[in-house]
């Protein structure tokens, strides 16, 4: 009966760390939040929700905090009259949709995206985008998925976004290996990783999603995909359905991470080790170099996880291993044991981890536990603040470019900065 | 559906956050699915307040739905309770909790708790934020206040003798446009007046001082969008009149006071006398020359828009163009300010039809929210913001009211820094094709910023300036080159209608061909 009973309890698996569960009240996004750095990724996309005012006010006060251009998303807001029946929640929606391709004629790629409401009405977006698609292909493809907070979290969306896109992916015509890199990764960061690859020979190399929607590859049995964010398990599986082969890696923060991402993909792919090496040494020296900057500031120091994205378990490795930091709780919104395998080997011990949240227990936890910096989400920061706590937002790890060696010495400084400010401060 | 790029206002339950946010020891369980949490940050991050929202949240989920959110928000509601202690606890729900109906009113009622419940019906797909934050000040006052009310039809006794007459002011919400500034600048007001202030609310009051409101003589309204349906139920309740002019610039300030001293039975003149606002000299100095009849467009809430238009028409000599709101509760009143600059009121909540009537009236300055920024900064006018809704730059460090005397200083400064002082303009209307005073170049003291997103989006302008080849295969006038070259030279902001003026001088003398000479002349047939 009680809401949110916590149990705390070993969990098997391939880890042996327990996990504490928690249900309550959870400080997260849902999973349209991910729109605000789908649509920049997706050149020609469009984003179209499908809900209600709070969906809309939402999306503006995320991105109000974050974006200031104009947006290639925009919501369709579901009035009294769709629910009481009056207007046939289709057709209205068939009219918002040709008024919105009229205007932005750039647009090749239309997602209608489904949200608590139009889940809860039960409004079925996949008939509606397919019927949608059947009229305007090939201009516009419509597909459809659900960033619903009632079924996503967060970064879900996009695991909900690219596993839409799966099916619509080409069938590879040869059977030459071909590497996939699935997740949406700055442009920045992308582009250098391509370079390592080609570095180490490997130039049958796609991303997902691709810049532009017109672009999506190919892919077969033949592919090899690895992931770039911890948070695409429903993309893996429909990658997987499709033949594609998972190469479980460690994910790209930090040199040892990045490392390690990219050797799962040159032994794959049969690069020699002496190949890897000279293709990787420079970027290794220049991390560990930029690490060494931020280290002293770091080392020591004791950090508190709040659940947000799912970056929260790779993130407390890299903390922990290569900023010398004493990670107290790694709360994640959920566990993909799976996904992060590699990754919990790799935590120091005594750490706990927690998956959900009860937010006032946790922020209890936090307060008897007295970190050097919590890692929290925009609701928490300035009362965390307030209270004398430093915190390190949580969403500036999704917006930033953070991934491989080149901003391996960024992302500590992300660390490093909020303690740098509180040595600074004298009022 | 409506479709919507951004939104002025939140839902309902947004509202009604402002109003619990605002209050002391209040407690607000919302029924709502996991991701509704966002609201917090408008508050944490856009006022920079430095504890949470007094808000519980249900996050139930899709696997919940078969089964029993209703006792999700029972057993949330019970440990709210016990984790908060507070003195009343308001019980909503969002748009999505609003579908499946679980009765958080009837819900919290069989809970058992000794604590004053306050149900709120927040209709998420017919009503919006300020309405929800009305509705929401409105049943709390309701809850409070009412049972001191005395029997209907009771007259109201009048203020003994020796007892300084006394006010509550009423409207100042969390997340609101100034609000902070504007108490301090109002409350300061009534003390020189002589006035006592009885309650702040919502912003500040516990349920206690709500039930307080009736020992007030009379109520000042500052933001009617948010206070008038409370301050309606305390006239009828109470016998408490209420303020109606809302004192945003040197005017209307003036009105106020004398509508106050009057509520009050006070005497304004000393107060009357003070010169307490730069603002008139300021617009009257020689500097200010170039301000005359300058275009202004005005939008936001019905309370600033009119303010504010008020200030630019009367008070820095600008010319009203446009004038409007999102508030359709205040279309009303809107409607007469309008008229009064003879001009048609524009009511929408839709940004994309706000952008439409900006483009067509090509003003010089549009005073408006951060959705009109937005839109001034794709068409290279000049913005100052006026209006929820409110970002974190509209949360100053410094003392910066919209109300009262200092307000009307603030409000001169705002609507004149993003022009060009007035020197400059002069020098750039003489010196049009100098590298530096270029027609591209921002206005000096607002830095790199400006000119680069000016340069960015300067195709536009050329798209502007040179007619497209469709129209002049329908038969449309040419432009000579020199002719193009000339209406160059032409300000931006007023290039476009330079342009649609000629064509259409040309078409209606079946001019073919547009010369220097008929742009000069159409330009003396429009002169106003």
């Amino acid at each position: 009966m009680s809401l949110a009973a916590a149990t705390a309890r070993a969990t098997p698996g391939c880890s042996d760390l327990p996990v504490l569960r928690e249900r309550g009240q959870r400080e997260v996004f849902c999973g349209l939040t991910g729109i605000v750095w789908l649509h920049r990724k997706i050149q020609d996309a469009f984003f179209l929700i499908v809900g209600s005012r709070t969906c809309a006010h939402l999306m503006q006060s995320a991105a109000g905090v974050m974006i200031f251009a104009e947006p290639r998303f925009a919501t369709a807001i579901i009035e009294e009259r769709d629910l009481a029946g009056l207007a046939d929640a289709n057709a209205e929606l068939d009219r918002v949709v040709e008024r919105l391709l009229a205007r932005r004629p750039d647009i090749r790629l239309l997602f209608l995206v489904g949200s608590c409401p139009s889940e809860v009405i039960k409004l079925d977006l996949k008939r509606a985008a397919e019927r949608l698609d059947a009229r305007f292909a090939p201009r516009v493809r419509v597909l459809n998925y659900s960033g619903s907070g009632i079924e996503t979290t967060f970064t879900q969306g996009e695991d909900a976004c690219l596993a839409a896109l799966v099916p619509h992916l080409p069938e590879a015509t040869d059977h030459g290996p071909r590497l996939l890199v699935v997740g949406v990764l700055p442009d920045v960061v992308e582009d250098q990783m391509l370079r390592l690859f080609a570095a180490m020979g490997l130039d049958r190399v796609d991303v997902l999603p691709p810049r532009r929607s017109t672009g999506l590859p190919a892919i077969g049995p033949c592919t090899l995909f690895l992931l770039a964010q911890p948070w695409l398990g429903d993309t893996a599986r429909a990658l997987e359905a499709r033949g594609c082969r998972h190469l479980v890696a460690p994910f790209p923060l930090g040199a040892e991470g990045t490392t390690g991402w990219l050797r799962a993909a040159a032994e794959a792919c049969d690069v020699l080790p002496s190949r890897f090496r000279d293709a990787t040494a420079l970027g290794v020296a220049r991390a560990e170099k930029a690490l060494a900057a931020h280290r002293p500031l770091l080392e020591g120091k004791s950090v508190f996880l709040f659940p947000d994205s799912q970056i929260e378990v790779p993130l407390a490795r890299f903390l922990a291993r290569e900023c010398g930091m004493r990670p107290l709780e790694i709360g994640t919104p959920y566990l993909h044991r799976g996904l992060l395998a590699a990754e919990l080997r790799l935590l120091p011990d005594g750490v706990a981890l927690s998956e959900g949240q009860h937010v006032d227990r946790q922020l209890d936890r936090c307060r008897h536990a007295r970190p050097d910096i919590t890692v929290c989400g925009l609701g928490l920061a300035n009362p965390l603040e307030a209270e004398g706590f430093t915190t390190k937002w949580s969403i500036e790890l999704v917006f930033t470019p953070i991934q491989g060696y080149d901003q391996a010495g960024d992302l500590a400084g992300l660390f490093a900065r909020p303690l740098d400010r509180a040595q600074r401060l004298k009022v | 559906m409506q479709l919507a790029v951004w939104t002025y206002e939140g839902p309902p339950h947004v509202g009604a956050m402002r109003i619990a946010s605002a209050m002391r020891d209040v407690h607000f369980v919302l029924h709502a699915p996991q991701g509704d949490t966002y609201a917090d940050l408008l508050f944490t991050m856009i006022e920079r307040r430095p504890s949470r929202p007094p808000v519980t949240y249900t996050t139930f989920q899709a696997r919940d739905l078969g089964g029993d959110t209703a006792n999700l928000f029972r057993a949330a509601l019970i440990e709210a309770h016990e984790r908060f202690h507070p003195a009343a606890i308001l019980v909503g729900a969002s748009c999505t909790a609003e579908l499946i109906q679980d009765d958080p009113q009837g819900l919290a009622r069989t809970a058992g708790l000794e604590v004053p419940i306050v149900p709120l019906e927040l209709p998420s797909y017919a009503k919006k934020e300020n309405w929800g934050a009305a509705e929401t000040f409105y049943r709390v006052v309701r809850a409070f206040a009412g049972p001191h009310a005395p029997p209907p039809g009771t007259p109201r006794s009048p203020r003994p003798a020796d007892r300084p007459p006394r006010a509550n002011i009423l409207g100042p919400t969390a997340l609101g446009f100034r609000h902070r500034d504007d108490l301090r600048e109002v409350t300061d007001l009534l003390a020189r007046l002589g006035i006592a202030v009885n309650v702040v609310a919502p912003l500040g009051a516990t349920p206690a001082d709500i039930a307080r409101l009736g020992e007030a003589d009379f109520n000042v309204v500052l933001y009617p969008e948010i206070a008038g349906t409370a301050a309606s139920w305390l006239a009828r309740s109470f016998g408490q009149k209420s303020t109606r002019t809302v004192p945003i610039g040197v005017g209307a300030t003036r009105d106020f006071i004398r509508e106050v001293a009057e509520l009050a039975g006070v005497d304004p003149s000393p107060v009357l006398k003070e010169q307490a606002s730069r603002l008139p000299w300021y617009s009257r100095s020689v500097d200010s020359t170039y301000l005359t009849g300058k275009r202004v467009f005005v939008f936001g809430d019905a309370t600033h828009a009119i303010g504010c238009a008020r200030v630019a028409a009367e008070e820095l000599g600008f010319t009203v163009v446009g004038l409007g709101t999102y508030s359709r509760e205040f279309a009303r009143e809107v409607r007469e300010a309008a008229e009064r600059y003879g001009i048609q009121a524009l009511i929408t909540d839709d940004y994309l039809e706000v952008e439409a009537t900006i483009a067509e009236a090509a003003p010089e300055l549009v005073l408006g929210t951060q959705m009109e920024r937005h839109i001034a900064k794709k068409h290279r006018i000049p913005c100052a913001v006026i209006s929820a809704p409110v970002h974190v730059q509209d949360f100053p460090a410094r003392y910066s009211p919209v109300m009262g005397f200092e307000g009307a200083n603030v409000l001169f400064d705002t609507f004149v820094h993003p022009l060009m002082m007035g020197l400059e303009e002069h020098l750039l209307a003489m010196f049009r094709e100098d590298f530096e005073f270029h027609d591209e170049a921002a206005p000096s003291h607002l830095g790199a910023t400006a000119t680069v997103a000016a340069a960015a989006s300067s195709p536009a302008v050329a798209a502007v300036a040179t007619p497209a080849p469709k129209e002049e295969a329908q038969g449309a006038p040419l432009w000579t080159p020199e002719a193009t070259k000339e209406l160059a030279k032409v300000p931006f902001f007023v290039r476009g209608k330079a342009r649609r003026n000629t064509e259409r001088y040309a078409a209606e003398r079946g001019i073919r061909t547009i010369t220097v000479e008929t742009l000069y002349d159409a330009k003396a047939h429009f002169a106003r």
